[in-house]
């Protein structure tokens, strides 16, 4: 890059080269975003998982059988929790989208409380989820 | 603002042609149909999480599960559709690939949300003890 001439200042660059002149810093709103994205990929597969236990259900016993079988393994398991917190994360989140649509919750402490707040729902949501599931005895 | 329209559109005295926020709003609608449907899906998970096939099949045999059901499929696999259809023209520039990879994420939103809905159809439309 070359210099600045004599005499000026040196022209602001795009903080992606300032990186480690610390322009540039993680915010929790960056994270909720990409959260956002993340978790909607996520579901795309929950999705899909979603048509498999119909179609299961549509082939009979055997075939639902085989599906709950899947499911109720301890990776299946996994699985399935962490699309609970992709669940939980995605739909709060989308509600908080949904404020912004309607012109609220914008300043930036707002912001980022907001963010906090959808975060623990992912988490906590699951948590509670799962809580009521291994209460019925389905786990 | 009269500068940004083509000088064939402004003898012709066309606007926009009122799709360009077609996505957005059809975004926000699934979204607050999802909310509502979701929370009814996970609801009515934790009582077929332990249940057997009869008792799944039983629960769809109610007209309003069947159909609250099929409005689950219908809005997710549209919304999908549309969320990956902006991460898709997000990070692939190249109009090939991009091209490609819209029809592929079409294809997959609509046979995913066809063969789900007619497999909870034909689970409700069966007769009771049919499939036992």
């Amino acid at each position: 890059m070359a210099d600045a001439a004599p005499g000026l200042r040196p022209r602001p660059k795009s903080p992606s080269v300032e990186i480690d002149g610390g322009v540039w810093r993680w915010h929790l709103t960056m994270a909720a975003s990409i959260l956002h994205r993340a978790t909607g990929f996520g579901l795309y597969i929950g999705a899909l998982i979603f048509m498999l236990w119909a179609l299961a259900l549509a082939s009979g016993a055997d075939g639902y059988g085989a599906f709950t079988t899947l499911v109720g393994s301890i990776p299946g398991k996994v699985v399935l929790f962490g699309l609970t917190v992709c669940v939980f994360y995605h739909m709060a989140n989308g509600v908080r989208h949904l404020f912004w649509d309607a012109g609220y919750g914008f300043k930036p402490q707002t912001a980022t409380a907001t963010a906090w707040l959808v975060i623990a729902i992912g988490i906590v949501g699951a948590l509670g989820f799962w809580g009521l599931l291994f209460m019925a005895g389905a786990l | 603002m009269a500068v940004v329209r083509s000088p064939l559109g402004r003898a012709r005295g066309m606007g926009s042609s009122k799709h360009g926020v077609g996505h957005f709003i059809a975004q926000r609608v699934t979204a607050i149909a999802l909310v509502l449907l979701v929370v009814w899906a996970l609801a009515a998970s934790l009582q077929l999480a332990h249940g057997d096939y009869d008792s799944a099949a039983t629960w769809l045999h109610s007209p309003v599960n069947a159909a609250l059901a099929s409005l689950l499929a219908f809005a997710a696999f549209w919304h999908m559709q549309l969320g990956m259809r902006t991460i898709i023209e997000d990070y692939f520039a190249k109009p090939g690939t991009k091209g490609l990879l819209l029809v592929v994420n079409v294809f997959i939103s609509w046979l995913g949300g066809a063969l789900t809905i007619l497999a909870i159809l034909k689970v409700a439309l069966t007769s009771s003890g049919m499939n036992v």
